[in-house]
């Protein structure tokens, strides 16, 4: 292999500074998708687990077409085609108006993409709970909110909490996408940085290992939030 | 004369919680022995050391003459000549009863698939299952399931059989007719090792009773002593409770 | 702008359907190098050797923490410099993809095998089968037919990832539709059309993977 070596690149200015912009933008992005993808996930997969039928249907409908759609192109739609099909003063105010247009744009297709991924482990979670304590919350009297409030959804939660660990990874690592649309986070960055110096192996390397401290320091938050609300005796991981 | 079976000092721990405490107990050419004891006394685990699917940390393990070797793979050549049943039958639900009984016999003994056939077919005869041979585990009783097992076993002609409760998993009224395939094995000659809580099946099959509690083996002796009088407190007292029921 | 014109999509469909070829191609090819590589993995992970699980471990989960685009602007990067000569983009992705797919395909796998009961192994084991033959007779043919619908699910979300290699250029279906919807300046069309193909072609394949999974359970 034949490679010249620097990684010195990386704390030259501006490559330096460049690499915090992506890796704070990567934060901002997922985190801000991860609030509107756990809200929106939540109250989907509530409402899809719920015997009405048009209920079901509703959140089905939007479970498969966002899941069926790849997130690139979700985002394209997003960002290229809504503008147009938007009344014109509205389409022009989200092109010239609107700051940062893409990375809202960004964060919304990620949010609506990544709640109906949450939406089907909330709604299976609820699934899981074993069907005689909805009967048994229904039968002390409580109606069907305080049933879900104080009884299912509890329950439910810390069944949901290994599958959202690794939904939430998800977000961060699908937040690159957006650099199709002109975010520049932080893989953009770094292949940024590849396009100006050549030093692509010290880049990506530098990115991998920022995208690996992520998925660690999320993976240790869930296992110690799984590990605070686990019931004591049950083990929280079958 | 030389044992079929002979172990010496075995020892075992998970972790370190000791399992087995310096267990020996040789069984002698067509002998049947009987392991009964308390829950969690090492029964099961002493009888998968036997044929070392479960590794032992100390202790030495010959069959038939022949040093049980301590490395898994070596092991596997030995382990084709005991038999095993298991609780659960443990038959594979993906595969027809024939295939079950063929499988080990063309890929750890290379039998031709007439061959391997041929044998099953006599050993369904003897447990009278003939008509079950393109049946699924699933669709068949517990006990048609254990007789399948214990076929599955013979047909690899071994030199011993081992048997972990191999009617504890069972309906009643399906106890008789495994235990009854287990005596005519037993009248035939075969070596066996049987753990059980079936004191019926002792009484009539066992040549001596093995009773094991916490890790140890506790008593060894001839069927008619064990039950007449235990040289043990501790056997005296698991047998007054579990004949009470 | 100007009403819905279906006849650009009719004209550039020779073009898009060969893109789409490449999609489907790249998700068959990732697919099968994927599980292929993907079942070494998972043995070597369950395996007795512990230096060997590690690595297998290692090889996991660090492709599990990094984004898919990144994975293939490494190997676009990478492959070349490796092999000293320019290879074209679609090499470097086919190694990105089956190098990448593996690691999720090895964790399904994983899973199926370790939800074999463990009397299985100890019945195979107990009739002198060596472990690999445990692993080839017994555990795996019933691990398969639990993983099935998973393993559509998977395909499913790798036939959406392949669109991903539209940031080296690659003509495939997304990348194709992009070309046309630029240089015809029909964005909403081509956009809307793609959607459409995509949402039907994986509506089938999580259909298929729903009616593989309800027949299991009605196998019990
Ligand atoms: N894989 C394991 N890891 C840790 N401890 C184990 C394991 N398997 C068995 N044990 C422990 O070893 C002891 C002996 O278990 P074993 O299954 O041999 O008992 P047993 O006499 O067969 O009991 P039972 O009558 O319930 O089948 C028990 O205390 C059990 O908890
Ligand atoms: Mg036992």
């Amino acid at each position: 292999m034949n490679y010249a070596w620097n990684w010195g690149v990386l704390v030259q200015p501006p490559y330096l500074e460049w690499l915090g912009q992506g890796i704070a933008m990567t934060l901002a992005v997922s985190i801000a998708a991860g609030i509107i993808a756990l809200s929106l996930g939540t109250l989907i997969g509530i409402f899809h687990s719920s015997t009405s039928g048009a209920m079901r249907l509703v959140t089905g409908s939007y479970i498969n077409l966002f899941r069926n759609v790849p997130l690139l192109l979700q985002m394209f739609l997003w960002f290229f085609v809504v503008p147009e099909l938007l009344p014109k003063a509205a389409g022009t105010w989200l092109k010239r108006e609107l700051p940062n247009p893409e990375i809202i744009t960004a964060i919304v297709a990620l949010g609506l993409f990544t709640a109906s991924r949450i939406a089907v482990q909330v709604a299976a979670g609820i699934a899981a709970v074993p069907g005689g304590q909805s009967m048994a919350a229904r039968a002390s009297g409580l109606s069907t909110v305080q049933a879900y409030r104080l009884v299912l959804l509890p329950q439910a939660f810390r069944i949901v909490v290994p599958p959202l660990t690794s939904e939430f990874l998800t977000i961060f690592k699908n937040s690159s996408i957006a650099l199709t649309i002109g975010v520049y986070e932080l893989t953009a960055r770094t292949q940024q940085i590849q396009s100006f110096t050549y030093q692509g192996f010290e880049a990506f390397t530098a990115a991998t290992v920022v995208y690996m401290v992520i998925a660690l320091t999320v993976t240790t938050l869930m296992t110690v939030i799984e590990r605070r609300v686990a019931i004591p005796g049950q083990s929280a991981r079958v | 004369m030389v044992e079929m079976i002979r172990i010496n000092g075995l020892s075992k721990s998970y972790g370190d919680v000791p399992v087995l405490k310096n267990c020996s107990l040789d069984v002698a050419r067509g002998e049947v022995v009987v392991i009964c004891g308390p829950s969690g006394s090492g029964k099961s685990t002493f009888v998968k050391c036997i044929n070392g699917i479960e590794p032992a940390q100390a202790g030495r393990i010959a069959i038939d003459g022949e040093d049980l070797p301590s490395k898994p793979a070596a092991a596997a050549r030995i382990r084709a000549r005991i038999g095993m049943v298991f609780q659960h039958f443990e038959l594979y639900p993906h595969l027809t009863v024939m295939e079950n009984i063929c499988l080990a016999q063309i890929h750890v003994l290379k039998r031709s698939r007439e061959e391997a056939k041929a044998k099953a077919h006599g050993l369904l005869r003897r447990v009278g299952l003939t008509d079950k041979e393109a049946a699924y585990p699933s669709q068949l009783s517990g006990g048609q399931q254990q007789r399948i097992a214990i076929v599955r076993a013979l047909a690899m002609d071994p030199v011993a059989m081992l048997f972990d409760e191999p009617t504890s998993a069972l309906d009643p009224e399906m106890i008789g007719e495994v235990l009854a395939v287990m005596l005519e094995l037993a009248r035939e000659g075969m070596t066996m090792v049987v753990v059980t809580h079936e004191m019926g099946f002792a009484k009539a099959a066992a040549d001596r009773v093995v009773f094991m509690d916490c890790g140890e083996i506790v008593e060894i002796a001839e069927t008619a002593r064990f039950f007449a009088e235990p040289a043990s407190e501790r056997a005296r007292l698991f047998l007054s409770r579990i004949l009470a029921h | 702008m100007s009403g819905f014109d279906v006849s650009v999509i009719l004209d550039a469909l020779p073009f898009l359907a060969k893109g789409l070829g490449l999609s489907l191609g790249l998700t068959a090819i990732a697919m099968v190098g994927g599980l292929a590589l993907g079942l070494i993995i998972a043995i070597a992970r369950l395996s007795r050797f512990r230096t060997l699980g590690t690595l297998a471990a290692l090889y996991v989960n660090g492709f599990r923490a990094v984004p898919l685009i990144l994975v293939i602007f490494w190997f676009y990067f990478l492959v070349p410099l490796l092999l000293g000569r320019p290879v074209g983009a679609l090499y470097s992705v086919l190694i990105a993809f089956v190098m990448f797919e593996a690691a999720y395909y090895s964790e399904i796998i994983r899973a199926g095998m370790k939800s074999v009961r463990p009397g299985q192994w100890q019945a195979a084991q107990a009739s002198g089968m060596t472990y690999l033959q445990a692993i080839r007779l017994v555990v795996l043919p019933q691990a398969l037919r639990k993983m099935a619908p998973l393993m559509v699910t998977q395909g499913v979300v790798l036939f959406q990832d392949t669109s991903l290699v539209y940031v080296v250029s690659l003509h495939d279906f997304m990348t194709s539709a992009s070309i046309v919807a630029n240089t015809q300046n029909r964005i909403v069309e081509l956009y809307v059309f793609a959607a459409l193909v995509y949402f039907a072609l994986c509506t089938a394949g999580s259909t298929l993977a729903q009616r593989l999974s309800s027949n299991r359970q009605r196998a019990h």
